[in-house]
This record gives C-alpha cells, structure tokens and sequence, in this order.
C-alpha cells in the first residue's frame, strides 16, 4: 500500500451530551478498501460523514493529504459519497443524475459526454442513460448512485450501507462488482456496513467498531483469526464465548476443566474471555475434553449447526455429520483453536 | 347524499340561474338574457374593483408564495423541536378568525400611518393579503420537502454544489408541485376574501367581493347574480386545477 491519505486525529463526536464517537484515531492509506463494520449506533456512520464534511468532530482533527480539513465544506472536498438509499435526484434522468457533478464543476459538454458514458459503462448501465430514476430497480439505482459519485474522479469514495437495500443474490453480485470497481478506478473506498461477511469479503482493512470507539484494525484473515476481544470475536462470525481463568501459561480451566492453550503472558488466575468458533470443535462419541448432550441440530447447507448442552453452558458446532437430538457426545478442541482474550479489552 | 347536495347547491344555483333572468325580478322568471353580463362590461366600479382584485391576488400570491416556500424551507432545516414550534406560530394566524385578522391588520396599518404617511390603500391591502396566504403556502410546501429523502441536499453538497446552488438544483425542483399548489391556493383566497379587504384596504381601493357587497346594500340589481357567477366559477374553476394538481401528484408519488 502506499502513503497515507485520510486521518483522523482524537475525533471526538458529541450530540446533546451523548458520546456518538470517543476519540477516533484512524489512518486511511491510498487505494485502499477500508471498512468500518460494527452494530448499528457504533459510531461508523458518523466518522464516514465527518470525511465527507456532513459533520463537523467536537474535537479532533482530520487531515486529508496531510492539510487539515475540519472546516472544509463538503463540495469543496475530493471525496463523494454513495448514500444508503442512494439519494438520487427523482427529477433527473439517469444521464442527468450521472452528469450533475460534471455540469456544476462547468466541464465541456462533450467530456460531460465521454466521462457519463465510460461511467455508465463501469457500472454496466450504458443504454439507460433517458430512464426516469424511479423506473429502475434498486439495484440499478445503486449502480447509477455509484456512477454518480465516480464520475467526478474523487480520490475517495464513501459508501455509506450502500448494499444495504438489496437482497442477498444480488448483495452478492455487486460486493464482487464493487471490488472490482474499486480495483479498476483505483481509489480508497470506505465503506460502512454491520455486515460481517460483507466487510471480510470485499475490504484490504477491516476497522471494527462498538460504542464510538474502535475496538480493532486489521486485515480480514487478523480480525477472524486474532479478535482482540470477545466483542470482535462474536461480531465477527460466530463464537462460543465462555468465562476462563488463567492457571499459567498455556494453561486454563473452563467449563469445569483444564485445557492447554496456546497463550502465555496472563496473570495467574486473571479471569478471561475463552473463544472458540463453532467449526473449531469436534464432536465425537466419547473420549473428547468435554461431554454432552445434543439439544438441537440446523441443517445449514454446507454444514449442521449443533448445539451441545455441556456443564450449563449450550455450545455451538458446526460440523458435516450429524447427531440426533438427544445424543450423548464428547467435544474436543485443539490448543491452537482455544483463543484467549482479557476482558474488556480494547485497541 | 341528494339532500345535501341540495342544501348546499340550492342558493348558488338559483343564483346562477337568475342571473340570466330578463327581468329585475329575482323571484319571477321573465325569459332568458345576457344583458346582465354585457351590462357587467360597462360598469365602470365593478371592471376597477374586478382589476383591483386580479392585481392584488396575484401580487399577493406571489410574495406570499416566495416567503412561505423560503419559510417552509427555513422551518424544515430546523430540529425538530424549534420546527415544530415555528409551524405552530405561523399556522396560527390561518385559523384564526378573519373579523380578528382583518381588525387587528386594519389597527397595525392605522398605527402605522400615524408614525409614517402610509395610507390605508392598495398597499396595506397587498400586506394584508399577503399575511392570510403565506401560512397555506407553508402548509402546502411542508409536505413536500418531509417527503424528500433527506439526503438529497447532502448529495449535491457531495457532488460540489454550493448550499444555494444544491437548493436551486435540487430542492426546488422536487419541491414544485406544492410550490404550486400553494400559490395557487394563495391567489384562491385573496380572489375569495372580503372580510380581511374590507378592514384594510381604506376608502379609496375595493376589490370586487367589497363591491359586491356594497351593491346588496345600494339598489339590488340582478348584475349582483351575473358578477357573483363568474366570480363562483373563477374559484371553482382554480379548485378544480388544484385538486387535479394534487391527484396527479400523488399518484406521480406512488409510481
């Protein structure tokens, strides 16, 4: 990746006495696809519109190409933003809606021409150019939305839930095509979603956040691999999260039992978050680490999703055999796949 | 559903009827005529009062229309709260009763002649009107810019148009229809009102409402039907337009 484009500098978000961000610190590199994932009142939005100009932090500084753009308006800003419902003008007509910027920036009118077009044709939406916006389906009005905004050549693009209205093939269809499009254009997306998947899917980074703060910043695979917290680890895909205590290094005891582990470095009998995934653990018909009973089975298409009932706790598995409900079985987990975390930690 | 038709058509109907009645009867018909109408385009009060009116209205339509949209405009910016509050005050004088509006017009224009040299005239008559209108333009307005999808202004702003340009571009346009609607509501009113004119516009101006009402005092004559007539189908003609505008509105909205 190359230098750095966006920071953001101790933003501090306050709206009538409630904390919306506590002290953000955020770099945003050049070209790359950064995504601000978390629950929905997590504060994503809000540091999405402050890079747009929509908002102005309490306190904080953002710099843009290392010059302090607090007080810069949004149309004087080289970034552009793709709403959540798109925001198109009813008004307008699809070339019309494309070409706005163009015609306010007073470019020529055969460039206007050129430039609509070759965005048109990105989002796969030439011959389209005379339709009324509300004749499209939302899909196609994402695409025009996305059209709109890259036309102008900014060197970000904000994506505020843009996929959010779509359903799941389509999601699918324009995750793949916005990855694309972003390699093609080559310029920094951000992109805001509480999708879990989406955010793993398509991002160079991934910045996970909850309560205005951010917890985690990482590549996809650290995030899903190493969540720093059982917050993250439960937002990011699905995990069992159980209450440990550290006996030593490589040594804990949950769930009635000692298991080895692979980390060192906590305090004797600090009290931990235990994680593990779902597809981590085996089940088995007799003979693993812990027993059970099976309380439910899912079939969940590639995978049944089991819950075992095991010393008053219900663990999740994932697993491509199944067991009846009502079994008794074993569970097992490798040191490796048990990921301990302090409570309460954050980035 | 017949009865009430009846009730409430009856009146207007025997008007309109009378006023091609040949005599000076208004009980007797005595045969068909239009010289009560001809009559009407050499009555020197009534085209000066007629002329008056058209000008006053559309005037009136026209200021109130621009400060109620920019109001409207203003007021939907606004939180909640503050908005809700403004729209409650400049709702207010729309319900309140004419008689209290036209007097407390007529003793806000007398206190101000005694302070500048403004006369009661054509031009208190314009304020007045004004005043009425602007809270129907608010109210005709409001509902527009609420349906507006909010990011609208912000996506303009994003794509380089200045605050004044994104609402010029942007905001205007969507808002149109009730623009419309509002002035035409706004010129509706005025056409229609008497009892606010009749407290403000002093001695030396009168709109035809004023006339009409001055004629049923003097001699009764029966170009008080033909006036009253074409003045009932001028208004019912621009309510039709508004309904329509409405309609086609709202079904636009729908698609």
């Amino acid at each position: 990746m190359s230098k750095d484009l966006i920071r953001l500098v101790d933003c501090v978000m306050v709206f009538d006495d409630d904390v919306i961000l506590n002290s953000i610190n955020l770099t945003i590199k050049n070209q790359e696809f950064l995504t601000l994932l978390g629950p929905s009142g997590c504060g994503k939005t809000t540091t999405l519109r402050i890079i747009g100009g929509f908002e102005t932090p309490t306190s904080g500084d953002v710099f843009f190409d290392g010059v302090r753009i607090n007080d810069v308006p949004p149309y004087k800003r080289r970034v552009n933003t793709v709403f959540q419902k798109y925001a198109l003008f009813p008004h307008l007509n699809v070339y019309e809606n494309v070409a706005f910027g163009l015609r306010i920036a007073k470019t020529r009118e055969d460039e206007i021409k050129t430039r609509v077009n070759d965005s048109l044709a990105l989002v796969g939406l030439l011959g389209y150019e005379k339709r009324r916006v509300h004749q499209l389906s939302g899909g196609q009005q994402q695409r025009v939305a996305i059209a709109r905004a890259v036309v102008n050549r900014p060197q970000v693009l904000l994506l505020d839930e843009p996929l959010g209205a779509l359903d799941l093939k389509l999601r699918k269809e324009m995750q793949a095509e916005l990855k694309a499009i972003q390699k093609q254009v080559g310029i920094t997306f951000i992109y805001v979603t509480h999708d879990q998947e989406e955010a793993l899917t398509m991002s160079d980074t991934v910045v996970v956040m909850n309560n205005g703060e951010i917890l985690q910043i990482g590549t996809p695979q650290d995030i899903y691999n190493e969540p720093i917290n059982a917050f993250v680890a439960d937002f990011i895909g699905e995990s069992n999260i159980i209450d440990g205590v550290m006996i030593g290094d490589c040594d804990v005891e949950f769930s009635g039992r000692r298991f080895e582990c692979v980390d060192r470095g906590f305090d004797k009998d600090e009290p931990v978050d235990v994680v593990i995934r779902p597809e981590d653990l085996t089940v088995g018909e007799g003979g693993g680490q812990l027993s059970g009973t099976v309380s439910s089975v899912t079939f969940k298409g590639v995978h049944y999703e089991m819950m075992v009932d095991s010393g008053g706790f219900s663990w999740m598995v994932h697993s491509t055999l199944s067991q009846p409900v009502g079994a008794a079985v074993s569970l097992s987990v490798k040191p490796f796949d048990i990921h301990i975390m302090r409570k309460g930690k954050t980035a | 559903m017949v009865l009430t038709g009846i009730f409430l058509y009856s009146p207007i109907a025997l008007m309109i009827v009378f006023s091609f009645n040949a005599g000076k009867s208004r009980t007797v018909w005595s045969g068909f005529t239009l010289d009560w109408y001809s009559q009407l385009l050499k009555n020197e009060l009534i085209l000066n009062s007629l002329y008056t009116t058209v000008l006053v209205s559309l005037l009136a339509a026209f200021f109130a229309t621009v400060i109620g949209t920019a109001a409207a405009i203003g007021f939907h910016a606004m939180r909640r709260r503050v908005r809700q509050f403004f729209m409650t005050v400049s709702i207010i004088p729309a319900v309140n009763p004419d008689v209290i509006t036209g007097v407390s017009l007529m003793l806000l224009f007398v206190f101000i002649r005694s302070v500048t040299n403004i006369e009661l005239g054509f031009f208190t008559l314009l304020l007045a009107h004004i005043t009425f209108n602007v809270p129907y333009v608010i109210l005709s307005v409001m509902p527009k810019l609420k349906s507006l999808n909010k990011h609208l202004f912000e996506a303009a702003l994003d794509l380089g148009a200045t605050p004044f340009r994104a609402l010029c571009k942007v905001i205007l346009p969507e808002i149109t229809p009730g623009v419309v609607t509002g002035a035409l509501i706004a010129f509706t009113l005025s056409i229609d009102d008497f009892v606010i004119s009749y407290f403000t516009a002093g001695s030396s101006v009168q709109t035809l409402p004023m006339t009409i009402y001055a004629m049923t005092r003097k001699r009764v004559s029966p170009e008080i039907n033909a006036i009253s007539t074409l003045l009932f189908l001028v208004v019912l003609t621009l309510l039709v337009i508004i309904n329509i505008a409405q309609r086609k509105e709202s079904r636009r909205v729908k698609h």
